[in-house]
């Protein structure tokens, strides 16, 4: 066996050193331009924040596809969700018109708006593919509120990093960065196919993703909370995936 | 040391592959696909959701979330594996000295007469012991340059994030399912030449060829 000379010994500690710093270096400016996601803790985080940082330099503005009407879905898929809550009946039964969107947090001017609230603000449409994590996939129109005009009217504060929105469902909450947040397919969807938003496909209102997979499309959205840290919501990890095993980013 | 890597990133890679697609084990051809739609084919096996139809009465557990992440995770050690493999591999002339088949042996002739050699199990000749026939090149170089690009592309493309920045990355491949499709294609195609190459080896002499790989020691000409 060779003996490790003196100067092979000294390149080494420098090399170590450098690799070392550069490493802290890279994960402070990673924090800073917000390459880091919140589930970036344990053993798969290194892969997590890798895959993140580079879809957040690659995807910023990027679109997700659409495609032409003649490429919607004759039969969609809805994926099942837990039976509706007395709550959710009561208001199925009122035909939604109770049903508010509550937005609070960093926000000049907390709101609370019914769906009709919604429509009256400007409102988009697109025809774009629902994808699961499953391997399944179905293409319809989505027509909704941009979640950009809905923080506009409420004012985020410009320190605002992320935007958490909860479903009526117990337990069942997301979060997305500025980014996606502020897209323009991010959508607080109510109608699809030219009718309102199903219920069976998260009607009376949905947060549709459309450059993420699709749990990140919560269903029954009744709540928005823009903030600047996802420390203390739930376990720290940035939405409810995480706790249940599957990743806080879903455009891998 | 990059090979070594890559069987380990390979296995990983494998093992969550099949745990996801137990999920959904149907596959579909073009854009979209789902259960209410007709599947190209489905797996015969049960799945771990309850909302695919399958013939067997049983759910398997969900084992997705944290095969999802150890894919991924893997995923980025191969590819990075497979840039330091690329870069020393054109730096040292592996590629071109040990990979590209000879100059007189590029020729249909070269690839029957050692094929017929391995029908016959005839010895390999002296010069295979330090290199490669004209056959394992061949496989080798469709193995590093077309089916390990491949699986990375078709992988990619189903990335919703990936695809709204590069489109064409699945359009090119006929759409999502195709892609997913192909994907699975590919790791079966790879998983085939990992079972040969495996079973190749071992009849070789397993202890000598792994000796030679680890420590680059090879016994005299004519031996095993």
């Amino acid at each position: 066996m060779k003996s490790i000379s003196r100067r092979r010994l000294i390149t080494t500690g420098l090399a170590a050193t450098a690799g070392a710093s550069g490493l802290a270096v890279a994960a402070r400016l990673a924090q800073r331009y917000g390459l880091i996601p919140p589930d970036h803790g344990g053993i798969y985080g290194p892969g997590e924040t890798l895959t993140y940082a580079a879809q957040r330099l690659m995807t910023k503005h990027s679109l997700a596809r659409e495609f032409p009407g003649s490429m919607i879905s004759k039969s969609p898929f809805a994926n099942e969700v837990a039976p509706p809550t007395e709550e959710f009946k009561r208001h199925q039964a009122a035909g939604f018109s109770d049903w508010r969107l509550a937005v609070d947090g960093m926000v000049a001017r907390p709101l609370s708006l019914s769906i009709a609230d919604l429509r009256a603000l400007p409102f988009r449409n697109q025809i774009t593919e629902v994808v699961c994590e499953e391997g399944w996939s179905y293409i319809a129109e989505w027509i909704g509120t941009p979640l950009s005009e809905v923080l506009k009217e409420a004012g985020a504060l410009p320190q605002a990093r992320y935007v958490v929105y909860y479903s009526i469902e117990r337990d069942w909450w997301d979060s997305i960065d500025m980014a996606d947040a502020l897209h323009p397919q991010t959508f607080l969807t109510w109608g699809m196919n030219d009718g309102d938003l199903p219920v069976s496909f998260g009607g009376p209102l949905r947060m549709r993703v459309p450059r993420q997979l699709g749990y990140k499309s919560v269903k029954f959205i009744t709540r928005l909370t823009v903030t600047d840290s996802m420390k203390r919501f739930g376990k720290g990890l940035g939405s409810a995936a995480p706790e249940g095993g599957y990743a806080w980013y879903a455009g891998i | 040391m990059t090979h070594w890597v890559t069987v380990a990133c390979f296995l990983a890679l494998l093992i969550s592959g099949a745990e996801i697609v137990i999920s959904h084990p149907r596959f579909y051809w073009g854009e979209t696909g789902n259960v209410n739609m007709h599947p190209l084919f489905t797996l015969p096996m049960p799945s771990s959701r309850n909302t695919v139809p399958t013939k067997y009465g049983y759910v398997m557990p969900d084992q997705n979330g944290w095969s999802r992440y150890l894919h991924f995770q893997t995923a980025w050690v191969l590819v990075l594996t497979g840039l330091v493999y690329l870069i020393a591999g054109l730096w040292t002339g592996h590629f071109r000295k040990s990979l590209i088949p000879e100059r007189e042996k590029r020729c249909l002739q070269a690839y029957w007469e050692r094929t017929a050699q391995y029908l016959r199990r005839a010895p390999p000749d002296a010069a295979e012991i330090r290199s490669y026939n004209v056959l394992q090149r061949t496989t080798y170089l469709i193995v590093i340059f077309v089916l390990f690009p491949l699986v990375i592309w078709t992988g990619l493309a189903l990335s919703p994030g990936f695809n709204s920045a590069v489109p064409m990355g699945v359009n090119l491949l006929g759409g999502r399912q195709t892609a997913r499709t192909l994907h699975f294609f590919v790791s079966g195609a790879l998983l085939l030449f990992l079972v040969v190459h495996v079973v190749m080896v071992a009849l070789t002499g397993f202890r000598s060829r792994m000796r030679a790989m680890i420590t680059g020691r090879v016994d005299g000409p004519g031996g095993r």
